[in-house]
């Protein structure tokens, strides 16, 4: 693993047409070695073709992709070589056993006789796949079909890994252990995720891209998107004492802290108060700090953060939005707008 | 070529492992056990001035309009339907040695049961206790006739695999394509259309295409390269539009 390159991903300007649908319009990014990246965005946004054309399954229209230094679309071998790639759906042949498909996909990976039997039992034992070894895949029920798959994607310790939608149909506590699995590669192995399931992307990801008609609409780490697409936090708090006076209190604390709510006081004279602030830092203790020294008694205080689903409905909903005026302006754009969430 | 070996591996075992396989082997043994048994009742009832074996081997193109279509439709449109083909060719392999993977665990296969029915020759030779049953140069020429042309036969069937989702469609299209070849050509060879002026310069050529009239050749002694040249090119040919039927497959997906 020696000459894995520092940044095992390039994507520059891709674009991919179906007809006169553009999937992917003009998309660049950058994955770094041991980096795990999500994939975000609606139904159709280009997540799966994007993930084909790294995997070098799809050509692309125009734009490069390189992998681990070697473009995909002139050495296909070398780079399919790196690349461990689980499809959606995770499609398996029927009627082999867990264990004989593995040796199938090791072998066809180039992975050595003797080293392949000992890896298969490693795959088997990180996936909680060793009782169902000998099963014929058929058979197996969809937590376990979609474990053979990551267990196949990581079987040759590829340096990027791609998986499209790897948690989808399992329950809670599959759900689980294949998070743990995707967090154990990190450091190691790149990988992505592509997912709709946001708690998933937000848990086990470093940085998140959210896509949308085939075009980044946002990218960073889940804080960031936060702070980038609402550019303010909120804080509830619960107090007694004069109402009116509050207002006043606040630029004192935060010069773009203020008032947007607040709800009548109930029997004992608490009531709920909304503030909310541009700033980034957590003003909680400036608060617990001033509000009781100006005759205010604090119940309760709580910073409440916009969850990645409100960042990915916003981020999405600002690109349909952004699309709608002046047609014209963007070439080779003919999807039509999706309704809104 | 590295993985060819391994596809192929995987292949064969693919055929042992599925049941239509032995289903298939026991229908083709079955009527080709019934062909061979009126061949062999109407040689008890009248003499006759060809060997057996070499009727049997124009009754070739009854086994190649069923077993090759239900031998090859499975091969990419079933990989292709279940999607098992997108991690296939996610695996560093390229197509080529997919397509020939998938050719030769068929035409293996194809052969095989062919040379099964030599056991019919051997239990008539065994049972009639005279040796001139086992009549070596029509068995060996007829044989040979099947390994060459079953080249070409089964790169058909993967052609009309590689071309399309549905293996109903797969196999329908393959048993037209066998059809046009075997029993077209050799309609079409005899119109008499082709005596005329215009067409006249045709008739050698079409009729150098008849298959019915290469098993002649073969079981009489007779090998032609050109009739080997046909099915050698046909193969190759077949086998260049499977690969590049699956690779157009997947652009327009």
């Amino acid at each position: 693993m020696a000459d894995i390159p520092d940044i095992t991903i390039e994507v520059s300007n891709l674009v991919k047409t179906y007809g006169s649908l553009t999937a992917v319009n003009n998309l660049s990014f950058t994955v770094k070695r041991g980096e795990i990246v999500g994939l975000l965005g609606p139904n159709g946004a280009g997540k799966s073709t994007t993930m084909r054309i790294l995997t070098g399954y799809l050509p692309a229209n125009a734009g490069s992709v390189r992998i681990c230094g070697f473009p995909v679309a002139s050495h296909p071998e070398a780079t399919k070589r790196h690349v461990g790639y689980m499809p959606e759906n995770n499609p398996l042949p029927e009627d082999l056993r867990v264990s004989e498909y593995l040796w199938f996909r090791g072998r066809l990976k180039e992975m050595p006789r003797a080293k392949l039997r000992a890896r298969i039992d490693e795959v088997l034992e990180l996936c909680d796949l060793k009782r169902n070894r000998h099963r014929i895949l058929g058979r197996l029920s969809k937590g376990n079909k979609q474990r053979v798959g990551i267990a196949e994607a990581i079987l040759a310790e590829p340096a990027v890994i791609i998986m499209d939608e790897p948690t989808i149909g399992l329950d809670p506590h599959q759900i689980i252990i294949v998070r743990n699995l995707i967090a154990s590669l990190r450091g190691r192995m790149s990988v992505i995720i592509s997912s709709h399931i946001l708690p998933e992307i937000e848990e086990t990801c470093d940085r998140v891209l959210i896509i949308n008609g085939g075009r980044i609409v946002a990218q960073g780490s889940p804080a960031e998107l936060r702070h980038e697409i609402f550019g303010h936090s909120t804080y509830r708090l619960e107090l007694a004492g004069d109402p009116a006076g509050l207002a006043a209190h606040l630029p004192g604390i935060d010069a773009t802290l203020r008032l947007v709510n607040q709800g009548d006081a109930a029997a004992d004279g608490f009531r709920t108060v909304t503030l909310m602030t541009d700033a980034s830092t957590d003003l909680g203790e400036r608060l617990l700090q001033v509000l009781p020294a100006a005759g205010y008694r604090v119940r309760s205080l709580g910073r409440t953060q916009p969850s990645l689903e409100d960042v990915f409905l916003a981020a999405t909903r600002r690109s349909w939005d952004a699309r709608l005026p002046g047609k014209n302006g963007l070439q080779g754009d003919s999807r039509a707008p999706l309704p809104k969430v | 070529m590295r993985h060819y070996f391994t596809i192929l591996s995987h292949e064969i075992r693919a055929l042992l492992y599925n049941p239509s396989t032995y289903v298939a082997a026991v229908l083709f043994l079955l009527v080709m056990g019934f062909i061979f048994v009126g061949i062999l009742s109407d040689y008890s009832k009248a003499p006759q001035e060809t060997p057996p074996a070499a009727i049997f081997f124009q009754a070739f193109f009854i086994p190649v309009f069923f077993m090759v279509p239900l031998l090859t439709m499975k091969s990419f449109a079933e990989e292709r339907r279940l999607g098992t083909l997108e991690t296939l060719l996610t695996a560093p392999v390229s197509t080529t040695e997919v397509v020939l993977g998938k050719f030769t665990a068929a035409y293996l296969f194809y052969v095989l049961l062919w040379a099964s029915t030599f056991g019919f020759h051997y239990i008539l030779q065994l049972y009639a206790r005279d040796t001139r049953y086992l009549d070596s140069g029509p068995l060996i020429g007829g044989y040979l006739f099947i390994a060459v042309s079953g080249l070409l036969f089964v790169a058909v069937g993967i052609l009309a695999s590689a071309v399309t989702r549905n293996q109903a469609v797969a196999g329908i299209l393959s048993f037209t394509i066998l059809l046009g070849l075997i029993g077209g050509l050799s309609y079409v060879s005899e119109l008499s259309a082709l005596n005329t002026d215009v067409l006249s310069p045709l008739k050698p050529a079409l009729e150098q295409l008849r298959v019915p009239g290469h098993v002649d050749d073969f079981t009489h002694g007779i090998v032609d390269t050109r009739q080997v040249f046909f099915y050698l090119t046909g193969c190759t040919l077949s086998l260049i539009f499977s690969i590049l039927g699956v690779e157009a497959k997947i652009l327009n997906s």
